[in-house]
């Protein structure tokens, strides 16, 4: 497989949240702000990209009965170590995010990557396809985090672009937005328009 | 897919768990001391948020460390009020109530804020311009609804009128309980007074809003509506720390001009 399919595949043919609906749960839980998104989406990116590796290097000495154990131990060393360097370096937003970091544990597209591909390919292939469906899951997360945030806050990435009325400003803050549930619709409307674009996605009734 | 027999996928599992401990712990040792700092700065910026001392927003660790120069932590023998020899880092107002050597059971009759035990010792904290007393800071914990929330309440030098409140840790119900983190609901602490003239803590968060014609409205501030649970237990536990069984021994001292 070329690189380039490898790595934007993932975005619009063959995203991760759109068309395998995987890793919703932190979609809705981390895309109040714009700032945490990206974050995430760095973090996410990152784990899926060096668990996919570490597997792919030792996929042929996987006992096949502990195969998912290994990769859960894979992928939570990962997550730790990508949480110490949040705490060393980004302590804040740590902090904002909370669980939600620790959760990327079981966040199904890191899983679904080692199992789905990495066990079969090689670890350069599988590096890169961790790198692009991180960014297909990031894709996804920054449209949701956008949407979020101006419609629920008023601003984008901390910066005021509507004024709200409780400032004196015009705009009435949409609660819903604010509120987790919220991503579910805005998710369903890029899953529309994608299916859209693409008819090939369009599931057979 | 390889040859599977017991005893290589004990070794594998052996390896492979061998080598990515090693890569956590290693990680680990290597930020921790980055990692102890950040916290370390954390919790001086709570304090300082807390007394009205730095605003909230982004504040640089370097701004909090020349802030904090003001703040001197003691710690306290909350039995006698009396400063003992401890270090700030040998104790824990979260963990000291679960070792029986470090805490002690309140009597139940006492206990009004649900509390079970307290610390022997506490961290306060001495706000000092130039030599004078100008604030005491002591750490709040209390019971809510779903979680005990830590905080801390600055009080200034007469011990009996709020410079500032603040929860930094809590997992209430937001939008209900959660409104302990409102910004100008704690605004409304700022100037309202603890105790009353014979110093019992009298201090509450009212059912509904405290209007002008309440009496006693300077002990008062609004409570946390559809929050009932969170509410009564900020109330209890303000008034369980600053009665004689909390840091009253303590606050007699200040007032006496012993620090």
């Amino acid at each position: 497989m070329k690189v380039k399919e490898l790595l934007f595949n993932p975005i619009i043919k063959n995203n991760p949240i759109a068309l395998q609906i995987l890793g919703i749960c932190s979609a809705l839980a981390v895309t109040v702000q714009l700032k945490n998104v990206f974050i995430m989406c760095g973090a996410v990116t990152l784990v899926t990209a060096f668990s996919s590796f570490s597997v792919s290097l030792i996929r042929n000495y996987i006992p096949n009965s502990i195969r998912i154990i290994v990769q859960m131990t894979v992928i939570a060393s990962m997550v730790i170590i990508a949480d110490q360097f949040m705490k060393a370096y980004l302590f804040e937003s740590e902090k904002a995010m909370a669980v939600y970091v620790g959760l990327i544990i079981t966040n199904c597209i890191v899983m679904g990557r080692t199992e789905g591909f990495a066990m079969k390919n090689g670890p350069i292939a599988s590096f890169l396809d961790g790198i692009g469906n991180g960014l297909g899951y990031s894709f996804v997360l920054l449209i949701v985090g956008f949407f979020r945030e101006l419609l629920g806050s008023g601003t984008i990435l901390g910066i005021e672009v509507f004024t709200l009325t409780k400032n004196g400003g015009w705009y009435p803050a949409n609660g819903l937005m604010l509120l987790p549930p919220s991503a579910f619709f805005i998710i369903g409307f890029i899953i529309w328009v994608i299916r859209t674009y693409d008819k090939s996605q369009l599931e057979e009734h | 897919m390889s040859s599977e027999t017991p005893t290589k996928t004990v070794t594998v599992a052996l390896i492979l768990c061998v080598v990515f401990s090693f890569l956590v712990s290693t990680t680990a040792v290597v930020l921790k001391d980055k990692i102890s700092y950040n916290q370390e700065i954390d919790l001086k910026k709570n304090i300082l948020l807390a007394a009205g001392l730095i605003e909230k927003g982004s504040v640089s660790a370097k701004q909090v460390e020349e802030a904090f120069k003001k703040v001197e932590p003691i710690v306290v023998d909350l039995e006698s009020g009396e400063k003992t020899s401890l270090s700030p880092e040998d104790v824990n107002i979260k963990t000291d109530v679960k070792f029986s050597d470090k805490s002690t059971a309140i009597e139940p009759s006492n206990d009004v804020a649900g509390l079970g035990r307290r610390p022997k010792n506490a961290t306060v904290y001495l706000v000092k311009e130039e030599g004078a007393l100008q604030g005491v800071i002591l750490p709040i914990v209390s019971k809510g609804l779903w979680s005990t929330m830590y905080g801390f309440l600055a009080l200034a030098p007469d011990t009996k009128t709020v410079k500032g409140f603040g929860y930094y840790e809590q997992g209430e119900t937001p939008g209900l309980g959660g409104e302990v983190d409102n910004p100008s609901w704690k605004n409304q602490w700022v100037g309202k007074e603890i105790f009353n003239t014979e110093w019992e803590p009298v201090f509450k968060l009212k059912k509904g809003s405290v209007s002008s014609s309440d009496e006693g409205k300077e002990h008062m501030v609004d409570g946390l509506s559809g929050a009932t649970i969170t509410s009564e237990g900020v109330t209890t536990s303000i008034q369980y720390w600053l009665s004689q069984n909390g840091f009253g021994p303590f606050l007699t001292k200040i007032r006496n001009g012993e620090y």
